[in-house]
């Protein structure tokens, strides 16, 4: 394992930029305003995944550039961004979902309970089960509520008793906050639930395996604020047993449910620290220009 | 007002007007569709109609031992070969004594069909007492007397019954001897010359076997190769390739795979002609590029969340095609492979260089017997100079309709029951 390379962590104020920091608050000349390194603490001590110098390229056109970072143990991390900054594609690396995506290709070092991921001895499917996955539509299969959740602990044979398996989508609808609102109707298709009902159902689901990290992009885009508030309550509930990377464009909802916070800008990653810390002082000036509204 | 209301209110009527008459257009082209397909069922029920129906004869039969001569009524041999044609000439000549002469005689043993005569084994065979006996028995009467009374008042002049007989049948009409009945043999038989005996059932079932070798082939194959190419194959060059050459496929004129057939299975395999096995050979290679193509749309059709859902949760790629997206992309296959059938049923030029077109009376058995199929069938018998195949071939085209609907409508009915409504 490589050592971190040397972080510049002033601690207050924005970090200097290297070169041409002369140029206004408001130009954007990105090619100069990137920090060698990314400004924070990236790296943990008790780290449940690793990436160092991750690249991924999709065919020629890269999207990201040399990121290196800790998911710590039971923490919920939350990865902000402007659009189109490279949030999903280094999300879907953490548990090769970019290997359905024939162009993508990812280089670096990855590793879960330091254990490259990307090995070709690590079957791909032993690492989906271990690092679930929520997206940002909800995506239930037209299937009954039951079976959507079934599906997982069926697929694995993580259930030999049918009492077992019942016990597994209960406690999973219970986890996820939807138990006593589909108990009546299991049998139903779970295409039929309301976007927020889907969105818990498609959590459910993916729980229903016990992952040990669970990966969320942008779960809560496609709902109203009181589902939202409900899956941010999930979330911390989760946080006890499972490691979450969740990505989000709400900074409040970051603020709510995560620990630490990264920053990523046209596929770098500026800048990572305590949550606290990124909305109320962070360290670079992208950073704060992207918090504060200015732009992205 | 605003500028832009203004100019809004101005277009207005133009865009109602060119609305207005896409909607005639529109209108006018199914009205045209609609009636082009009145004008056929018209004109195919209007002249096959009357094929569905045949005339019979009332004659008095007298089971004589020595007209058949027959020594042994025990013997099942002689019993098949005896003449039973004569008892059907004596009962002519005993119903029309006037008649005299050979030529005349002639005439009025064509009243009867050649295939009466089989009638009357059959029946005493079942009962051998009836021999010595004498009974009354309607017996079919031969196509030109059926199409004679088949024919109008006026048309009756066109009729190929030499006018003598005219008389006899006229004679035997109002004695009310004569009987329409339902045309069961054309249900039951295979193909004959005599268009009174000839039925469609032997090209049903040549039908049948070649559509079951067609859809035991190219839907297994068809679907496999769709799922591999859309779900499996890399992206690159050559897939790209085959699949410019399967949409190339699907326009190739059928004869050529008759052709391509000929060359392969029949002079470098050396199957036999005229067999289903390889009319459904070669339909599969027509129908292939068909249920392909509709196979991957309903592939695509797939939302990609559904996959990425299952992926997520650690689904292997052939679990994700077996669990997720064949469940949801079945019904369009088979909605596709069942189009790609109804067209293979109604083929026929590359089953003509296959040599399925042969003139074949006994039923098939199997995939393995030679064989027609009906609309072979159809094109030998509009092909054949007697005036009563103009109707049998109209009643044939009528079966071949009456099983492509058949097929189309269980295509809609899969694909309603299937569909998750979900
Ligand atoms: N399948 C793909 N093929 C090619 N390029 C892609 C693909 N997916 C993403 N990209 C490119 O990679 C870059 C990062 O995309 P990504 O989806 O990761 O952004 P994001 O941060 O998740 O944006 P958003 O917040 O809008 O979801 C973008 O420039 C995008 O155009
Ligand atoms: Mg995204």
């Amino acid at each position: 394992m490589e050592t971190a390379p040397n972080f510049t962590d002033t601690g207050n104020g924005p970090a200097s930029i290297p070169a041409a920091g002369d140029k206004g608050d408001n130009t954007m000349d990105a090619d100069i305003r990137y920090p060698e390194n990314t400004v924070g603490k990236p790296l943990v001590d008790d780290a449940k995944m690793r990436m160092r110098d991750v690249n991924v390229f999709y065919g020629d056109k890269q999207a990201i550039f040399d990121v290196s970072l800790d998911i710590g143990n039971n923490e919920v991390i939350a990865l902000i961004g402007p659009s189109g900054c490279g949030k999903s594609t280094f999300l879907r690396s953490l548990n090769r979902m970019n290997d359905t995506i024939d162009i993508c290709s990812v280089k670096g070092e990855l590793t879960l309970d330091e254990q490259n991921i990307y090995d070709p001895k690590l079957d791909v499917v032993e690492l989906r089960a271990r690092v679930g996955m929520v997206f940002q539509k909800p995506n239930p299969f037209p299937k009954s509520i039951y079976d959507n959740v079934a599906y997982g602990p069926r697929l694995h044979g993580l259930a030999s008793k049918r009492y077992e398996l019942d016990e597994i989508v209960e406690n999973s609808l219970r986890k996820a906050g939807l138990w006593d609102e589909v108990k009546d109707r299991l049998d139903q298709p779970g295409t039929g639930l309301s976007g927020g009902q889907q969105q818990r159902l498609c959590i459910a689901r993916t729980i229903s395996v016990s992952p040990e990290v669970v990966l969320m992009d942008e779960p809560c885009s496609a709902l109203d604020p009181i589902a939202t508030a409900k899956i941010e309550e999930l979330i911390d509930e989760l946080s006890s047993q499972y490691t979450i990377a969740i990505v989000t464009h709400s900074m409040q909802q970051a603020a709510r449910v995560s620990h630490r916070t990264a920053y990523f800008h046209l596929g770098r990653l500026i800048e990572v620290n305590e949550t606290n810390k990124v909305f109320t002082s962070p360290d670079h000036q992208l950073t704060e220009a992207y918090i504060t509204g200015r732009f992205g | 007002m605003s500028k832009t209301t203004e100019q809004v209110r101005k277009t207005l009527a133009r865009r109602y007007r060119a609305e207005k008459r896409f909607r005639a257009m529109g209108m006018a082209s199914v009205l045209f569709g609609l009636m082009a397909v009145v004008v056929l069922f018209t004109d195919i029920i209007g002249k096959g109609h009357s094929a569905f129906v045949e005339t019979y004869i009332q004659l008095e039969i007298r089971w004589d031992q020595d007209e058949l001569y027959i020594d042994d009524p025990t013997d099942p041999d002689e019993l098949a070969y005896a003449d039973y044609d004569a008892l059907i000439k004596n009962a002519l000549r005993e119903r029309f004594p006037s008649v005299e002469g050979r030529l005349e005689k002639r005439n009025l043993y064509k009243l009867v069909s050649s295939g009466a005569g089989y009638t009357l084994r059959d029946r005493l065979a079942e009962n051998p007492q009836l021999l010595g006996t004498t009974e009354t028995l309607w017996l079919l009467a031969d196509d030109d007397v059926d199409r004679y009374l088949k024919l109008g008042q006026e048309a009756q002049e066109s009729a190929r019954l030499p006018e003598q007989a005219r008389a006899w049948v006229d004679e035997l009409v109002q004695e009310g001897s004569t009987d329409t009945r339902w045309n069961a043999s054309f249900f039951t038989h295979g193909d004959s010359r005599e268009p009174e005996q000839a039925g469609v059932w032997g090209a049903v079932a040549g039908s049948f076997f070649t559509m079951l070798v067609t859809l035991a082939l190219a839907f297994p194959i068809g679907v496999a190769a769709a799922i591999y190419l859309e779900e499996f194959a890399p992206k690159n060059r050559f897939t790209d390739f085959i699949e410019v050459n399967i949409n190339n496929l699907a326009a190739v004129p059928s004869i050529i795979f008759g052709l391509l057939g000929l060359a392969i299975f029949i002079n470098l395999f050396g199957m036999p002609r005229s067999v289903p096995v390889v009319g459904g050979l070669v339909l599969t290679l027509m129908t292939l590029p068909t249920i392909i193509i509709s196979a991957r749309a309903s592939i695509k059709s797939v939302p990609p969340s559904i996959r990425e859902a299952a992926l997520g949760l650690g689904a292997s790629r052939m679990q994700v095609v077996m669990h997720h997206v064949l469940p949801l992309a079945l019904p369009g296959m088979l909605t596709g492979a069942i189009i790609g059938m109804a067209q293979a049923l109604g083929e026929t030029a590359p089953l003509l260089m296959i040599g399925m077109v042969a003139f074949i009376v006994d039923i098939p058995g199997g995939p393995l017997s030679p064989a027609t199929v009906l609309p072979v069938q159809i094109y030998l018998w509009a092909d054949s100079p007697e005036a009563s195949f103009v109707s049998m071939t109209s009643a044939a085209i009528m079966v071949l309709l009456g099983f492509l609907i058949m097929m189309n409508t269980l295509a809609v009915v899969l694909r309603k029951r299937l569909e998750r409504r979900w």
